[in-house]
């Protein structure tokens, strides 16, 4: 439930986020400056390729990442609270009761020698008093608001003997069972069937409108994301180069990224005998960053200008932000965004 | 290296209107392992692929879809004989598989495979020109050729051979793996290349990429796909014709901009309503299809879409339909479109008028 004194400040605020990961010889930026709120009840979903750092982000929310080898920096606050000063025990009370989350795959997510009830009233027990008794009523209780089928029979099912939708099903169910304001979704429709993929997005929503929880929902799939975001971040080496209101940004892309991201969706792109649009070239390694833009080298309007430096967050739009050196100078929208590039010559 | 396919290939034998491979009721059960209480009762199997026929055409891109556990990838591994079918034959270009004008051998020779997996489908301890000579050296062409070969297939895949060709696959991006395993299908110069799910694993920006690719080599190599894929933007752009697998049945055949735009069977109809919207103003409401596909160890009877069909009547729970053609290049396995297969046709009429 959302907590009302925190109704009108973020239930999560990131400014300047970096993550680094210190392996001998090497540091790789993962994620270098990310700024993002999320409000009460709000869905914002990040975008982006294989690392672009956005389940680094995620993970950060909750400090998954290993102690030894992560280097943070910038703030990172979950309802208020400042994630990054936590010691073991606040940190532990943080992860499931506050924060929760949910994976791409529940059968690695899940613990395969006990049983789903078994797993869902330790979580209950571990952060509320309650008996276990108690705490099997309200497991079939979340079985039930996830709708498993016959849920008090599935409750004594060992995660293997599921389906795909069932588990993820489950896996929700185990998030939410310490009531959690914010629930991290990370790629958790990504391994499944179309047929089922909808499903569970149409669950999330309900559950979302139904206990006012904030989620941040990480996927490469921009359909999926178009499905269930009220606000969207497009993610490139580390950045966020693109955020704003989810219908916005899908029909009004200002960055060159997101255009040619969102161009290869359009109507009419996949048409047959017509050559795909590409992005030539492929992100940058991220333990060698260039000192300008990230995404110079790909972009079809790119100058010398964006070699120098970073470009800063610029607003075009009450929500809307942009990380652009040429933002004044990109064609309007329909003009062509992206010149065509035959592949590796 | 072959040029551009003009003339005729000396390997065809039929001409251009006869299939490349014709598949006939094809099938493979995988037997379950007897547990304690099952020991006396029926050998229990799952029914992967069960009697599927199909034709795959001389240059066409045959798309496949279905969820999973529909028995695609047992197809494709039925295709190229990676595992052995119970029953049904396969006829390569006339020449049924295993009779004397046709061996195994021969067939894979001019058969080849593109996995998911880029990484797990390369040998690691190989180069990449290692790994795409291999298999020239094994049907009988000199190491020297086949790696000259190696170099111009790289080359032709976008890939410079002075700098990759000396490399090991965890040297590699996700993209360029991929782009050496299609090299390494190529290097036999097959006639027909089984896609199983082989840019699924890919970014977008790189799937697009090695899908422009896929359609440059058909045109230089005159080659013939069958293009597995889960994601139906993509099917739908890269094929001719697209069939469609339920529960290890084929239950939809046809042209992919008929089917696309006119999905006969209600499976179809339903598997592209999930498709996601990319308009957040017009979101999908409610879910075509409830639940999971059934276990294919225990499909239900008669027509095995009748548990989620939003169509289905009593009959549809006894009968099973008989795959067949409903109108002129479209074939379905579906009451609805069966003559007197006792499917009340007159709710579907009404139903279609309302929804018009």
């Amino acid at each position: 439930m959302p907590d009302m004194q925190t109704a009108h400040s973020p239930m999560i605020r990131l400014h300047d986020l970096q993550v680094e990961f210190r392996v001998p010889g090497k540091r790789v930026q993962a994620v270098n400056g990310v700024n993002l709120e999320v409000g009460p009840g709000e869905v914002v979903a990040l975008i982006g390729e294989s690392g672009s750092g956005k389940s680094v982000t995620l993970r950060a929310l909750m400090r998954l990442h290993p102690e030894r080898t992560t280097h943070y920096a910038g703030t990172l606050e979950v309802a208020g609270r400042d994630v990054l000063k936590m010691g073991k025990r606040e940190l532990a009370q943080l992860r499931g009761s506050s924060v929760a989350m949910i994976f791409q795959e529940p059968l690695l997510a899940l613990d395969p020698v006990y049983t789903l009830g078994q797993q869902i009233t330790e979580a209950i027990r571990q952060h509320a008093p309650v008996s276990r008794a108690e705490a099997r009523a309200r497991a079939l209780r979340l079985f039930e608001k996830v709708r498993i089928p016959s849920p008090e029979r599935r409750l004594d099912a060992y995660p293997h003997e599921m389906s795909g939708g069932m588990r993820q099903r489950a896996m929700i169910a185990l998030a939410l069972a310490c009531e959690p304001q914010v629930l991290l979704a990370d790629e958790p429709t990504t391994a499944l069937d179309a047929t089922v993929q909808i499903q569970i997005l149409l669950l999330l929503r309900e559950l979302q409108r139904e206990l006012g929880l904030s989620i941040v929902f990480v996927t490469h799939d921009i359909g999926a994301a178009a499905e269930i975001a009220d606000r969207m971040a497009v993610m490139y080496a580390g950045r966020i180069i693109e955020q704003g209101p989810a219908a916005e940004l899908l029909t009004r892309p200002r960055h060159p990224y997101t255009r040619a991201l969102l161009k290869s969706r359009s109507e009419g792109a996949m048409q047959k005998g017509r050559r795909l649009d590409t992005i030539q070239g492929a992100p940058p390694d991220l333990s060698r960053l260039p000192a300008g833009c990230a995404f110079a080298e790909r972009c079809a309007f790119a100058a010398e200008t964006c070699l120098g430096g970073q470009p800063e967050e610029t607003r075009v739009g009450p929500e809307h932000s942009v990380r652009c050196w040429r933002l004044d100078e990109l064609p309007a929208q329909g003009g062509p965004v992206q010149r065509a590039e035959p592949v590796n010559g | 290296m072959k040029p551009t396919h003009s003339a005729r290939d000396p390997r065809d034998l039929g001409g251009p209107r006869q299939p490349l491979l014709s598949v006939r009721e094809l099938k493979k059960h995988f037997p379950l392992k007897k547990t304690g209480l099952g020991l006396r009762g029926p050998r229990l199997a799952v029914r992967a692929v069960d009697g599927i026929s199909f034709d795959i055409l001389k240059g066409e891109t045959l798309g496949v879809v279905g969820e999973s556990g529909c028995g695609k990838s047992t197809t494709a591994r039925l295709l190229m004989q990676l595992t052995p079918q119970d029953s049904g034959e396969l006829v390569f270009d006339g020449l049924s598989l295993g009779s004397p004008g046709l061996s195994l051998r021969d067939y894979r020779r001019q058969t080849q495979m593109v996995f998911q997996d880029s990484y797990s489908s390369l040998n690691p301890r190989m180069t990449v020109e290692d790994s795409i000579a291999f298999g020239p050296t094994v049907h009988g062409v000199s190491q020297r050729e086949a790696l000259s070969r190696a170099h111009d297939l790289l080359a032709r895949v976008g890939l410079e051979p002075a700098r990759f060709a000396g490399r090991y696959p965890h040297e590699l991006s996700g993209g360029q793996r991929q782009r050496v395993n299609i090299a390494r299908a190529l290097a036999l110069e097959p006639r027909l290349i089984i896609l199983d799910e082989s840019v699924s694993a890919l970014d977008k920006s790189v799937e697009a990429q090695v899908l422009n690719l896929l359609q440059d080599l058909k045109q230089a190599f005159g080659l013939t796909y069958v293009f597995i894929s889960h994601d139906l933007n993509v099917v739908r752009y890269m094929s001719d014709r697209v069939l469609v697998m339920y529960l290890g049945e084929v239950v939809e055949v046809a042209s992919a901009d008929a089917l696309f735009e006119q999905p006969l069977h209600p499976y179809t109809a339903a598997l592209l309503r999930s498709m996601p919207t990319t308009d957040p103003l017009r979101r999908t409401e409610q879910a075509p299809l409830s639940g999971d596909p059934p276990n294919p160890i225990d499909p239900p009877s008669g027509c095995r879409f009748h548990t989620r069909c939003p169509d289905a009547q009593a009959i549809c729970r006894m009968r099973a339909p008989v795959f067949g053609e409903a109108m002129p290049g479209r074939s379905v396995a579906c009451l609805k479109y069966q003559p007197g297969s006792g499917y009340a046709a007159s709710t579907i009429a009404l139903k279609e008028v309302t929804h018009a």
